[in-house]
């Protein structure tokens, strides 16, 4: 810890900034979280024009962008009726929702785009999934071959929330390598990096597994 | 007969040293993550100081995850403080000597300017302020509200998409977080220097001084 940092910390317990996770930060993040689950509603987004294609940021772990796989298809698991292992023909079946969203990147900036694809909450009836406090959403964007992929853990609430989508369309046209194809997670409740592309797995489970970012320090919650 | 410094507006006066020091260094680490305004797409060019590197010692919180656990954290302390303070002004009466009232302070004021200007010789009438520094702590006040409301418009841009829309939506917050941010800056360096000008005000500020 530098100096300055110690001095920050003067006059609280623990301020570690580089492990916010634990203790008077953690303590805090764990306040806001309750804070953020209150004012969590099931609001419209109802954003602007979207935001030219070029101007659009689209970033993964990988060293290159990742490619779909050949034999590609999306797992649905953990406390489910019957998992389910279905191919994109198999999810452009299920009822389609279009929208508008905002998204708010952790790093300051916003952009809009116009997702195409299914709720999550349809894919939880189609599995039958339990009313589990956590849905995780694994990927195969990952940091190096041996590394596991990109992921994160949503709450229950906005994962089932009516503007959060397993998207396989952006502004009109198929969804682009760049931006997670073949299929990804887009809500209008989350900041950036909850909104997992190259999906793999949407898993329903009674415990929270963090995240990529997450388990590097970041907001869980990170509502919007 | 009173106080010119009552002990709550001492005790919330100096919890605000340390509390914004680490709000706007915090806010400066975050801002570093992406130093510039206005949605992706459309840069708003007109906003100052965009692409600005904020130097080191500015910086607290050493990455964007850390500032931010940081700024959330002391941007609670400073509200429930802000709060007893506010709570204090209006039931102690405090306001009427020390927030601009327009139709008592507007004359004294530009008296007062001109006074520091050397254009006039008398310093006008001064009771605990002068009508300038009234105008000046108010508007130091005013900053900190939208400081505080523009915070919570970036933090839920949708959630209270009804107070966003207020800031022009969520870039428009960021740039009135950000232009507020240099207000208070400025603030604080016009307040230390009145106040080494002054050492008395620092004196009581610490004492709470001599009933008057």
């Amino acid at each position: 810890m530098r100096r300055r940092d110690m001095l920050i910390a003067m006059g609280l317990a623990a301020c570690n900034t580089r492990r916010p996770k634990q203790g008077v930060l953690g303590a805090s993040e764990r306040v806001n979280e309750t804070i953020e689950s209150f004012l969590l509603h099931d609001v419209d987004p109802s954003p602007r024009g979207v935001t030219p294609e070029m101007a659009y940021p689209s970033y993964h772990v990988a060293p290159a962008v990742p490619l779909q796989p050949a034999d590609w298809v999306l797992e649905v698991n953990g406390l489910v009726g019957k998992p389910l292992r279905l191919s994109l023909d198999d999810l452009k079946k299920l009822p389609i929702t279009t929208t508008r969203i905002h998204h708010y990147c952790v790093e300051g900036w916003s952009a809009v785009a116009e997702w195409t694809g299914v709720r999550v909450s349809e894919l939880a009836k189609l599995a039958g999934a339990k009313d589990t406090d956590y849905v995780e959403f694994r990927s195969f964007d990952a940091p190096s071959d041996e590394a596991r992929g990109y992921w994160s853990s949503w709450d229950r609430e906005s994962a089932m929330h009516g503007h959060t989508l397993l998207a396989f369309g952006m502004n009109g046209k198929p969804l682009a390598p760049a931006y997670g194809a073949p299929l990804r997670l887009f809500g209008a409740v989350k900041l950036g990096y909850k909104n997992v592309k190259y999906l793999t797995e949407v898993n329903f489970l009674d415990r929270r597994t963090g995240g990529y970012w997450e388990d590097k320090g970041y907001e869980w919650f990170a509502g919007v | 007969m009173r106080r010119p410094q009552p002990l709550p507006i001492r005790i919330t006066h100096w919890v605000n040293v340390p509390v914004l020091a680490v709000m706007a260094m915090s806010g400066l680490q975050i801002l570093r993550a992406y130093p510039y305004f206005g949605p992706q797409g459309e840069r708003w060019e007109w906003v100052p100081l965009q692409g600005w590197m904020t130097p080191d010692w500015m910086r607290a919180g050493q990455w964007l995850a850390g500032a931010r656990h940081l700024h959330f954290l002391f941007a609670w302390i400073f509200v429930v403080n802000a709060l007893v303070y506010l709570a204090y002004l209006i039931w102690s009466r405090e306001y009427r000597r020390r927030l601009f009232w327009p139709p008592r302070d507007t004359r004294p004021m530009f008296a007062q300017l001109a006074y520091y200007l050397r254009i006039r010789k008398q310093a006008p009438p001064v009771d605990l302020y002068n009508s300038l520094q009234r105008q000046a702590y108010t508007v130091a006040l005013v900053l900190a509200v939208l400081e505080v409301l523009s915070g919570f418009a970036m933090w839920k841009p949708v959630q209270l998409s009804w107070l966003a829309a207020m800031f022009g939506g969520y870039d428009g917050a960021r740039v009135v977080h950000f232009l507020a941010l240099i207000g208070l800056a400025l603030f604080v360096v016009a307040h230390v220097i009145m106040v080494l000008l002054h050492p008395r005000s620092l004196v009581e500020m610490v004492t709470g001084g001599k009933p008057r």
